[in-house]
């Protein structure tokens, strides 16, 4: 890294299709890693092809299938209103992916954009918006998204929206570090020297060096954004029904767990797993990507 | 030291109030008349209009921030909708439930995670070593309710061990023990990964030390340096840790009380979401985010004291 501070690469330099297969290549070395890696894939698989993998619709109403436990035909069980689970769970995917996806893209944005401002901007806008950036985080976050909940109304935006204010002032916090760091280095000062704006400066050259460990924390936070969906979803305050989400069919399955249990484990399944896959995936990238990272939370 | 305790608290005094601010604005933005959600539909206008007075919503903006302001620094927190008590005496009447739960929550996490991680640092690299950094990951990664839910079927449902429901009867200790168990654990099931992480770590470093090699130098017994001389030192950071955790373990709390079906500050808050009784949500999550600053504080003071590096960070 101190060889990039000197000589700022660009993105693109940096992200070659060589380097993509050198780093798969080094997480599949790792056990873990491999198994992250297949976990995750399974789950994106499932999500992108859930047409095609079933034969059920999701939100079909079939009431002389109800309550069925599972079986060939259906792998997972059905539900109360004779739902196909797994069918269920595959599309389930689709919303959890697209909530991350999305939301981390929006936290990602913003949070670089103040963490900049903060980093390289007057002191007293710095210390207001470190300010402002404990206040938020001095929320639990459940407790954040029952008041959010209350003001919007319970939808995939107030997730979404929940995401964003739990993310973004860490994400904005590490570039401000990083760009109070940069600052002070010679090649901005020598690009101030040349009369660089200071839009200039932060574009060309701070942001290159700050977004990588970034992008390396944002992708260990997914399996947290999914956690985020499906309680909120358990809750309530995500998906309306019928929309499937993992955390609404644990919620179908919680009210009726003494009589069948197999609706909750299928709604508790994909969120571990999925979990799991993302956070081992997650880890082995950190450490051959960068291992001074190692040891955060 | 003592500069350094007024500049933190000056600091929580300031995140306490933009909360206050950015909560008062939340509810102060939700569509619809509070005073005609509280009456219900078959309010005449005149009874609206005595509410809206009684609750000063009546008055210009700032005003009603001010009084919600000074009231809830001197602990009015205004009263509820449904049973007109006091948002405080409710919330106060609720905590105790939670804060149970949440110790128990840290007595499984360090129970559990500090002989773990200390094990972890002596055999490293070893399998042992392996597999407890792989089942903290783990525990770290799955969110509190799906452990909620599965140990509620495993424990509670199919094997009986252990109750289902509530916080048990009022006076029988035991009684309220076993059934704070599964939620307790469901709460703290995480954290163990944490503090096994953190003090695994913090253990690593501290073994490399001069004062180690000095006691390993004099043939101390190995036991006597790890617990003696390394352990009390690698479990200092696990005290901030732990103060960041509590508010972690806060939003648990909810997932945990409505799964379990516990009284609580959580399944207060949401039960008073579905009814549309705002004083209680804003009075309670403000109690929860209050407990949650002062509980930093407390940890940052202590971590200060007994560590002088930190005093001079802020």
């Amino acid at each position: 890294m101190s060889e990039a501070v000197s000589n700022p690469p660009s993105m693109a330099q940096r992200l070659r299709l060589g380097d993509i297969w050198k780093a798969t290549r080094r997480v599949l070395r790792e056990p873990l890693g491999a198994f992250g890696l297949i976990l995750v894939l399974v789950m994106i698989g499932g999500a992108v092809f859930a047409d095609w993998l079933t034969a059920y619709e999701p939100n079909k109403i079939s009431p002389r299938d109800r309550f069925q436990g599972p079986s060939l035909d259906h792998l997972l069980g059905t539900d109360h209103l004779g739902r196909d689970l797994f069918t269920r769970v595959l599309h389930g995917g689709r919303i959890a992916l697209w909530v991350a996806l999305f939301s981390t893209a929006i936290s990602l944005s913003i949070g670089i954009v103040l963490g900049l401002i903060a980093g390289y901007g007057p002191r007293w806008l710095d210390n207001l918006m470190l300010l402002l950036f404990d206040s938020i985080k001095s929320f639990p976050t459940v407790m954040l998204a029952l008041a959010l909940v209350t003001l919007a109304g319970p939808s995939l935006t107030a997730v979404v929206i929940v995401v964003v204010l739990v993310n973004v002032p860490g994400y904005a916090r590490i570039i401000r570090t990083q760009t109070l760091a940069l600052k002070e280095s010679e090649f901005v000062t020598a690009a101030q020297s040349m009369g660089a704006s200071s839009a200039r400066i932060l574009r060309v050259h701070v942001m290159p060096n700050v977004i990588g460990p970034l992008l390396i924390l944002a992708s260990m936070d997914i399996p947290v954004v999914i956690a985020i969906e499906a309680g909120m979803s358990f809750l309530g305050l995500g998906v309306r029904p019928p929309t499937p989400s993992w955390g609404a069919i644990l919620n179908d399955g919680f009210t009726a767990i003494r009589d069948t249990p197999w609706i909750a484990i299928a709604g508790g399944l994909p969120i571990i797993l999925t979990t799991l896959g993302f956070t081992f995936l997650g880890e082995t990238l950190r450490d051959v990507f960068d291992p001074r990272l190692k040891g955060r939370g | 030291m003592f500069s350094y305790a007024l500049k933190r608290l000056g600091l929580s005094v300031a995140i306490v109030s933009l909360a206050m601010l950015l909560l008062f604005s939340m509810i102060y933005l939700v569509p619809g008349d509070p005073a005609a959600v509280a009456l219900g539909p078959r309010a005449t206008d005149a009874m609206r209009e005595a509410l809206r007075i009684k609750m000063g919503l009546d008055q210009p903006v700032w005003v009603q921030f001010w009084n919600f302001f000074t009231g809830a620094w001197t602990g009015d927190l205004g009263r509820e909708v449904l049973s007109d008590r006091p948002v405080a005496q409710v919330v106060m009447e609720q905590l105790p439930y939670t804060l149970a739960l949440i110790a128990g929550g840290i007595s499984w996490s360090v129970a559990i995670g500090i002989p773990l991680g200390c094990w972890a640092a002596v055999k490293r690299g070893s399998w042992a070593d392996r597999i407890v950094g792989v089942l903290s990951v783990a525990v770290i990664a799955v969110p509190s309710f799906v452990i909620a839910i599965y140990a509620l079927l495993v424990f509670a449902v199919s094997l009986r061990w252990l109750p289902a429901i509530g916080a048990g009867e009022p006076g029988d200790l035991g009684d309220q023990l076993t059934h704070l168990i599964l939620p307790s654990l469901a709460v703290g099931l995480g954290w163990i990964g944490y503090i096994a992480r953190m003090v695994r770590a913090s253990m690593l470093e501290v073994l490399e030390a001069q004062h180690i090699r000095t006691a390993r130098a004099f043939g101390l017994p190995e036991n006597l340096i790890t617990f003696r001389y390394a352990l009390t030192i690698a479990i200092l950071p696990t005290v901030t840790l732990l103060g960041v955790g509590i508010g972690q373990m806060l939003s648990s709390a909810v997932f945990a009380e409505i799964v379990f079906a516990r009284p609580g500050v959580g399944k207060l808050v949401y039960d008073a979401i579905l009814t549309r009784n705002y004083p209680l949500v804003t009075g309670a999550v403000l109690v929860t985010t209050v407990l949650f600053v002062l509980i930093n504080l407390l940890a940052d003071l202590i971590v200060g004291a007994l560590d002088p590096r930190v005093r001079s960070r802020l």
